[in-house]
């Protein structure tokens, strides 16, 4: 098995990310689609890592990783505020500026 | 370094039967799970593929030589990061659908076609591009994986590093202003709840048992004070208004000597009373 398989999968995870963000209105489906992004960057640093045997990549993952857990603490403190004062988790809902 | 590298690139490194085995029992689990968030109706669900997702993630960490990797992703993603939706979800309303309102026209098929094209064109670059063939990750982890991680991070990216924690500390604050509501009201605890019933005048202590004292021991005979009268409010108000307070004057103490003394009471308890 090549390891080029870890790679299409992934880009599929990728796109299923993309395209949940595109799709989906509830913004903390959208902010999972974000995160499942953030994952599949992550496999393919780690599978890079593994190809050319350097553990760089691995860091790179990690650090992402915990890039990603403060932007998802910050992502859902918005969510929430948000949610406070207009009582509604959908994306659409949000549109004071346009007028 | 670079000729332990070079040593190693000669090596034909290939996986193993199991770790390909592996992979396609978790591959059609991890992509079905992540359509889930594309089309599970209930965002608890989605919450759920997508730890599915994580977890499978873990996984394949381990198989491919990064067991710190795996660990972390099952530590920070699945318990923290998805703990963290799973509880703004039960904060915000577990409930939320989503509107089928379409603010931006025919968004929904724009979106399904550049998914689409995007998922094609990752995936023929991705297999298309020639690729130097597998290093491995032997020699880069010849003392443990997690002491190789360690050296990289401490050693090439310390700055990076102290960064990321400066960023978690600002994430954290972020998070508590942003989370923070402001007070309009004052507090109102127990000794405001005291007060307000000084002010009000009503009785500071609890009311008379009924029947204390009295010839009779029960809920409906008034209790008697210290001078021997009976005391209106020690029965029930629910049998007041009915009625069925049996009468003060019965059980009223006999004929008082003087409004000072407590004929019916004995000396030692009167100063219970």
């Amino acid at each position: 098995m090549s390891l080029t398989n870890y790679l299409v999968l992934a880009s599929v995870l990728f796109t299923i990310g993309a395209t949940t963000v595109l799709l989906r209105r509830n913004a903390i489906i959208v902010f999972m689609g974000v995160e499942l992004m953030l994952n599949a960057t992550n496999l393919v640093l780690v599978t890079f890592s593994r190809m050319h045997g350097n553990l760089t990549g691995q860091v790179m993952a990690f650090f992402v990783m915990v890039v990603a857990a403060a932007e998802v603490v910050i992502g859902l403190a918005i969510i929430v505020s948000i949610f406070r004062t207009r009582r509604s988790a959908s994306v659409d809902d949000v549109n004071l500026l346009k007028s | 370094m670079s000729a332990a590298l070079l040593a190693a690139a000669t090596q034909t490194v290939t996986t193993s039967t199991a770790e390909e085995v592996l992979f396609w029992c978790l591959a059609p689990v991890m992509v079905i799970a992540a359509l889930g968030l594309i089309f599970a109706r209930k965002a608890v669900h989605a919450a759920m593929s997508v730890i599915v997702v994580m977890i499978s993630l873990a996984f394949l960490y381990v198989a491919q030589d990064a067991p710190f990797l795996g660990v972390v992703q099952v530590v920070v993603y699945t318990g923290a990061v998805m703990m963290l939706f799973v509880f703004v979800l039960m904060l915000i309303g577990v409930d939320a659908s989503d509107s089928l309102v379409e603010t931006i026209k025919a968004q929904r098929w724009i979106g399904w076609i550049a998914g689409i094209g995007l998922g094609i064109v990752l995936v023929g670059v991705v297999t298309r591009a020639t690729y130097p063939s597998m290093t491995g990750l032997a020699t880069a982890n010849a003392d443990s994986n997690p002491v190789a991680v360690a050296k990289v991070i401490f050693g090439d990216f310390v700055f990076t590093f102290e960064v990321v924690g400066a960023l978690l500390v600002t994430a954290a604050l972020g998070a508590l202003v942003l989370t923070h509501r402001q007070r309009l009201t004052p507090r109102i605890g127990q000794k405001e709840r005291a007060d307000a019933r000084v002010a009000a005048g009503g009785s500071l202590t609890p009311l008379p048992a009924p029947g204390v004292y009295a010839r009779h021991n029960a809920l409906d005979v008034p209790a008697l004070d210290h001078l021997g009268r009976p005391l209106e409010e020690s029965v029930s108000r629910v049998l007041r208004i009915r009625g069925q307070e049996l009468g003060v004057e019965q059980f009223q103490a006999p004929a008082l000597p003087s409004a000072t003394q407590t004929p019916t009471l004995e000396p030692g308890t009167e100063d219970q009373a």
